[in-house]
């Protein structure tokens, strides 16, 4: 058996509010690639964070002991120091600086009164090219690819001497064959010894990649399986990652009555807004009925969020072409999501923090941001009623919360996603387009969303659910439409939908292209 | 959910800048030997500081709106004090003057806020052009020279010459009792309004924060009292005291009452969730600016009165007093958190600390000096228990 390079042990680490991890355990095998794989939110990213020091020594429980040794790291510097280098799931790169600029950021080489600038591009260079990169180390960040930035990344990581590399989900954003080239590197890079963690939602890639694989759930690991020969199931993983059969998790449909179509858009095409030559939807026709929750399946920039924000109201990109009816009638809504809101139309976004909320303000004040119309008179707003409406919603959708005064900034994600729901159900639309509304909440919130999501839907709303989790696709939808390349792919009605025949729908509009 | 266990703790963090207040006020009631509760210094602390409550009113909706600052309002101050003094010296009315200037204040504002809005110009780099611009006016305007005014209605109305008081109606002479007996109605009137408030809360059911808050009222009210006796050993009821109550309750209720007070806190705290929300957040921004405008002409009122003449040197650093203001008063230099009643105290704040070390005899650069402190110590406070939550 190889030596352990990395045993982190008994971790916990709280937040206000929340146990982001509980009692962790972790050990990491010398020259392997170690993948963590969980749900969204389980805590893969916080135990990484606690490794390289970004919550320091002592914010946390537990020991992290690497090289033999326990280390107590209070910044990114005292673990990069040791060789543990985190690659982060969003690009931490300056647009405006050059890849070599880049590279050495906070590393200058030279004096730190004058920069040795010969020096740190041709240091940077040698690096660009072990990545497999044949830009010049002067070029600026920005104007290479979103593939290629990747791997400035992995380049910087490398030039502070990575001895254990870290990689939160580092092909989220790239292409199929970027993201196998990617993989690649990896493995060149295992041959000669390095040791490495990688974060990822994608199985195949597990599979293909990574040595062993340890689940994590809910905050603490769950089991760590061998993969040595490359061959595991992922059906397996699954199981460890949800942790009971996918069956019963999601609530019974009752009371269904799927009424006449409700919203209907047909040849839908919306350019990007800031490059008008890119089509981000592409002449999609969809409708929805009364009663009917439909499920858009699709992966990260397919489309989805671009297609359901550009009905909703044209808050995104420029569109181009197509029609919207309202209940049989052809509607043109105003660029503005107000004129969406006066039809009957929400849209709850898939960032609540960055598109949802005011953290900073009371759930009371959230709750009625987008009806404040309803509870005043010529503006004023009243006050205990609007209390009371809060109140209202608190109750229905279960909100774990002291009051309705607290601040939205101190809930947890689950009770800041029903904060969210309870804004735009108060908004009283006849058609609610959730966008990812489970992403990054626990198993058990999910259930009450989704209980809420089938109230909605029984109360005859029409629901539009956007996913990238298959399994709550299929199972909480009575239609689902697939998306691909901007383009709608594939329909099916729930009951014929199984994992397989969606992904072949998406593989197969990808061979016709 | 943090649940704070400390109300000692609790209290202290919520009226962090009233105990600051407090203490600020016995420290120089100790080193002037009291002379800073005298009738007069009372009266003059309110007639001194009028424009700092006007002005810090208009900065905190723009600084809501996610820290944005005007550094035009001391040069638009000073400019809108030129027109109205070379109009008043024309022999135009009082009133039509007061509303020429605010209309100009508002039309400034508006062109500022056009930029900011719409065009999504640096609040900074608008308002930076405005200050340069506006008091270069000022001096085109007066053609660099002091202008008088000699129109004694429009002093005694707006605060300034030696009659700028409330008469006194019931008039013995040595007490004013009608500044006593409005103090009295307030105090009264305050109480009742909170009084029926929380039982109407009550009957809706909705939950009682406690008897903190009645506590709160009658302490209000106590000090109104104080006050107006205090001013009724004086002159009275000062006519600014008048002009600067009716903007802080106008506005106090607009940012806690109405949809578009709302509305600035919404932005502060996020913008796009504001907007998908369906508000207008453009509009939101020009508002502020436009408002701002507004109240820069209603504080060159108030100045031009109580300086008797316009010179193309006033308001310089005004700017600065109403960001301070706001800031010491708990506003976030994010935007999204402040309040009007953080703006009284702050105003307050940094307007006895001025007058107590005046009194002392200190020169006005240690004074300066001072508020600098007091500023940044403010500040420190607000983020320091911020992060406790973080």
């Amino acid at each position: 058996m190889a030596k352990i390079i990395l045993e982190m042990k008994n971790i916990t680490k709280t937040f206000p509010g929340v146990k982001a991890l509980d009692n962790v355990n972790l050990k990491v095998e010398e020259g392997e690639i170690h993948a963590l794989v969980g749900e969204n939110g389980a805590g893969k990213s916080t135990l990484m964070n606690v490794l390289s020091g970004i919550y320091p020594y002592g914010t946390y429980e537990g020991d992290i002991i690497y090289n033999g040794e326990v280390c107590k790291f209070n910044t990114i510097k005292d673990s990069e120091g040791k060789g543990i280098v985190i690659i982060h799931q969003e690009l931490a790169l300056v647009p405006e600086m050059s890849i070599g600029e880049n590279m050495y950021l906070g590393n200058e080489r030279g004096k730190k009164s004058a920069i040795n600038w010969n020096q740190t591009y041709a240091e940077a260079d040698k690096y660009l090219k072990m990545v497999g990169l044949t830009e010049s180390s002067k070029v600026l960040v920005k104007e290479i690819g979103t593939g290629k930035q990747q791997l400035v990344e992995i380049a910087k990581a490398l030039a502070k001497n990575a001895k254990l590399l870290i990689l939160d989900e580092p092909t989220s954003s790239l292409n199929e064959e970027d993201s196998r080239a990617l993989l690649d590197l990896m493995l060149g890079f295992k041959k000669q010894g390095m040791t490495m963690i990688i974060i990822t939602h994608k199985l195949n890639e597990v599979s293909y990649v990574a040595d062993k694989i340890t689940v994590v759930r809910d905050g603490s690991t769950i089991e760590t399986i061998d993969n040595a020969n490359h061959d595991i199931d992922e059906d397996r993983i699954i199981k460890g990652m949800v942790g009971r059969e996918i069956t019963n998790r999601f609530p019974p449909r009752q009371g269904v009555k799927i009424g006449d179509v409700n919203m209907e858009v047909s040849n839908w095409t919306v350019h990007h807004p800031l490059y008008p030559e890119r089509i981000v939807v592409n002449d999609v026709s969809m409708y929805v009925r009364k009663g009917e929750v439909v499920g858009i399946y699709g992966l990260m920039g397919a489309g989805r969020t671009e297609l359901a924000m550009s009905i909703f109201g044209q808050s995104y990109g420029i569109l181009t072409g197509g029609t919207l009816k309202l209940n049989g009638q052809e509607v043109k809504l105003k660029k503005s999501p107000t004129d969406a809101i006066k039809h009957k139309i929400a849209y709850v976004t898939e960032d609540r923090k960055g598109n949802g909320l005011i953290l900073s303000q009371s759930i009371k004040v959230n709750t009625s941001l987008a009806n404040l119309d309803s509870i005043s008179n010529n503006t004023v707003i009243d006050k205990d009623k609007e209390y009371q409406v809060a109140e209202e919603y608190r109750q229905k959708l279960k909100t774990k919360t002291p009051s309705v005064e607290q601040l939205v900034g101190n809930l947890s994600g689950g009770n800041q996603q029903k904060v969210l729901l309870a804004k735009w159900m108060f908004a009283e639309p006849d058609v609610l387009i959730l966008d990812e509304p489970t992403r990054g909440i626990d198993v058990g919130a999910k259930y009450e969303i989704y209980c809420i999501i089938n109230d909605l839907a029984a109360a005859g709303k029409s629901v539009i659910m956007i996913s990238s989790e298959l399994p709550e696709v299929i199972g909480m939808s009575d239609r689902i439409y697939i998306m691909n390349a901007s383009r709608i792919v594939g329909e099916m009605p729930a009951s014929e939908a199984t994992q397989e025949n969606i992904m072949a729908a998406i593989l197969q509009s990808g061979r016709g292209d | 959910m943090i649940m704070n266990n400390n109300p000692a703790l609790d209290f202290l963090k919520k009226y962090t800048m009233v105990i600051a207040l407090v203490l600020v006020i016995i420290f120089f009631s100790i080193t002037t030997g009291g002379k800073i509760l005298f009738a007069q210094n009372i009266n003059n602390l309110i007639s001194q500081n009028g424009y700092v409550f006007v002005l810090a009113t208009g900065m905190l909706l723009c600084i809501l709106t996610g820290g944005n600052i005007d550094l035009s309002v001391g040069s638009v101050v000073c400019f809108n004090m030129g027109i109205g003094a070379l109009m008043l010296q024309k022999g135009i009315p009082t009133f039509i003057t007061m509303l020429a200037m605010l209309a100009v204040g508002l039309v400034i504002g508006m062109f500022q806020g056009f930029w900011v809005a719409w065009v999504s110009v640096p609040p900074f780099i608008v308002t930076l052009a405005g200050m340069y611009a506006f008091r270069g006016l000022s001096n085109v305007v007066l053609g660099g020279l002091s202008v008088g005014v000699n129109n004694e209605s429009f002093l005694a109305i707006f605060g300034g010459g030696a009659n700028c008081y409330v008469p006194d109606l019931f008039g013995n002479g040595s007490l004013n009792l009608t500044c006593i007996v409005a103090g009295l109605i307030v105090a009264v009137l305050v109480i009742v309004m909170q009084i029926r408030n929380q039982s109407v809360r009550k009957s809706l059911g909705i939950a009682s924060s406690g008897p903190g808050e009645l506590i709160r009222t009658v302490i209000i009210a106590a000090l109104v009292v104080i006050i107006s006796y205090r001013l009724a050993q004086y002159k009275g009821i000062p006519s600014v005291l008048i002009w600067i109550a009716l903007i802080l309750l106008i506005y106090g209720y607009i940012t806690t009452n109405t949809a578009i007070g709302r509305y600035f806190y919404a932005v502060g705290g996020n913008e796009k969730a504001t907007r998908l929300s369906g508000v207008n957040t453009k509009m939101v921004y020009f508002l502020a600016y436009a408002n701002m405008g507004m109240l820069a002409g209603f504080a060159g009122v108030l100045m031009l009165a109580r300086a008797g003449h316009a010179e193309p040197t006033y308001g310089v650093g005004y700017e600065m007093d109403a960001i301070a203001a706001c800031f010491i008063g708990g506003a976030s230099a994010y935007g999204g958190v402040g309040k009007i009643t953080g703006v009284i105290i702050g105003a307050a704040l940094m307007g006895v600390i001025n007058q107590g070390m005046s009194i002392m005899g200190m020169s006005a650069n240690y004074q300066s000096a001072v508020k600098g402190i007091v500023l940044l110590v403010a500040v420190l406070v607000d983020v320091l228990t911020k992060k406790e939550n973080a």
